[in-house]
């Protein structure tokens, strides 16, 4: 049942995509704590298909736990919830209910880094994309858009494997659709940015990069190490912007250039316990 | 599906396990869960070796992964694992290792050693089973009651009971291990399920047990085995 109304947030996005899957595919189910239960159209969902809407209050271990039950009966859990709470508390369960067991589901997370700058350091979880990379199997998506965030939810369901979805409430002008990097603008092969997701708009306006080609992704696991190769210089500098923990990629672009000298330069939110309400803007 | 199979008997058992410890008398703590796993796999479990992926089977999932000597003994004389394979048990390249993993062993339901997972999983594998239309298998997970003091087994047993989960069986092989202990049955019977405390080494009781009806909630078996030394 697709709406012709286009989302106007990724949280939006998301829960449109789920309910679009659960509507023509029997296998999926939506697995909550609480967080989104009562947003639209999270309700009448529940309602049209009793049992695929799965909210288990607030018990975040129980939730990976149930979505590892669920992927073992043939079953596709869709699991959701800020991001502290999907895969920081529950790391175990991600580690052992899914990957040890070898199932996959989908997780979708909000909040990202400081999506509510006035809430503080509980719902802030500039650590997890990092945290996520460090399990095995995992693919990573960081969409840039409402629309993207529509595609790649909609598409990790129709998959198997273990994906997380980090939705942000920061999004750029326009959806930028496509698997792995993609060029955005043509510049100098000696100075690449990658921009991931949010970031583009910001990237593309700042007057340090006026010359440097930029590409740009909405998939940072696995990443695109083949199209960064093809994209760069013999001696390139290549600067990722990431809009959660800095040097979060510095493994996989390292390892993407290992064939040729190169330097890098990691953009991303510092490792600090900030104590500060308010805006933690990128520093580009 | 075989759903009766001869019963196996306790001194085989305690040979098969011999061909991985090496002893010819176990320790009360190697064979804790022996009874529950002899009568689950003698007389209630509707599981079949020669199709252990079979969708409509029973699921039994050892949440208590350590020590599985026990588990291993009952599989092989199961017919799921060929007893030759037992003398290579906690060897390096062996499929048996001292936690018991899912996708090397045929039969084993979950990959368990880190205590507090197999209920939370029950719960979502009851739930699963359900949502396929599958109504006949039922979903038993084995707990010892010290792996009862892990949160996520409260959070698992209060979700369980109020939304009536009556395909749900949960052992908890009572070798009187737990710090902090509470009152097992209550701790279930509080969160709206059924609970029975039994004689962990009788196994017409524990058969007794493990079968009552619970049409409309889920069930907890308190299997009371000696103390742990």
């Amino acid at each position: 049942m697709t709406t012709s109304l286009a989302p106007a947030t990724m949280r939006e996005a998301f829960l449109r995509a789920t309910a679009d899957a659960i509507d023509t595919d029997d296998r999926t189910v939506l697995v909550l704590a609480d967080i989104s239960a009562g947003a639209d159209p999270v309700p009448d969902l529940a309602r049209r298909h009793p049992g695929h809407v799965v909210n288990v209050g607030i018990r975040e271990q129980l939730m990976l736990g149930v979505a590892g039950g669920l992927a073992l009966t043939g079953l596709r859990p869709v699991v959701h919830s800020y991001a502290p709470f999907l895969v920081e508390r529950p790391y175990e369960s991600l580690k052992l209910d899914l990957g040890h067991q070898d199932v996959g589901a989908v997780l979708v997370s909000i909040g990202a880094s400081y999506d509510q700058p006035g809430i503080g350091r509980t719902h802030e979880a500039p650590e997890d994309v990092a945290v996520v990379d460090t399990l095995p199997g995992w693919t990573i998506h960081v969409p840039g858009h409402p629309e993207e965030a529509y595609r790649l939810v909609h598409g990790s369901i129709c998959g198997t494997d273990r994906v997380y979805v980090r939705l942000s409430s920061e999004a750029n002008a326009a959806p930028h659709h496509g698997d792995g990097l993609q060029t955005i603008r043509e510049g100098s092969r000696d100075d690449v940015v990658v921009a991931v997701g949010p970031t583009l708009d910001r990237v593309l306006a700042a007057d340090r990069f006026r010359g440097a080609t930029v590409l740009y992704t909405s998939t940072v696991r696995p990443f695109d190490a083949d199209g960064l190769r093809a994209a760069v210089g013999p001696v390139p500098t290549v600067t990722m912007v990431e809009p959660y923990l800095e040097g979060t990629s510095a493994r996989v672009i390292a390892e993407a250039l290992s064939d040729r000298p190169h330097r890098t330069v990691m953009i991303g939110h510092p490792r600090e316990e900030s104590h500060r309400y308010g805006e933690h803007e990128l520093t580009l | 599906m075989t759903t009766v199979r001869p019963p196996t008997d306790p001194a085989e058992l305690h040979r098969l396990m011999s061909l991985m410890t090496g002893d010819e008398k176990h320790s009360a703590a190697a064979t804790s869960t022996l009874d529950v796993l002899q009568v689950l796999y003698d007389r209630v479990l509707h599981v079949d070796p020669a199709h252990p992926d079979d969708p409509v089977r029973d699921r039994f999932l050892l949440s208590k992964g350590h020590g599985p000597m026990a588990y291993y003994a009952v599989l092989a004389a199961h017919g799921f694992l060929d007893e030759a394979e037992l003398a290579t048990w906690a060897g390096p390249g062996s499929r048996l290792g001292l936690h018991p993993d899912r996708v090397l062993v045929p039969g084993v339901e979950i990959g368990s050693g880190s205590l507090g997972h197999g209920l939370p999983l029950a719960v979502g594998t009851a739930l699963g089973l359900r949502l396929r239309n599958l109504t006949t298998p039922r979903v038993f997970v084995l707990v010892g009651d010290a792996e009862l003091d892990e949160g996520s087994n409260h959070e698992a047993i209060a979700y369980a009971g109020r939304s009536g989960m009556a395909t749900l069986t949960a052992v908890v092989v009572d070798n009187a291990s737990a710090t902090h202990r509470g009152e097992l049955a209550e701790l279930f019977l509080v969160e709206g399920w059924r609970a029975i405390t039994v004689d962990g080494r009788d196994q017409d009781v524990l058969e007794t047990a493990l079968t009552a009806a619970h049409d409309d909630r889920p069930l907890a078996v308190i299997a009371v085995v000696e103390e742990k030394e």
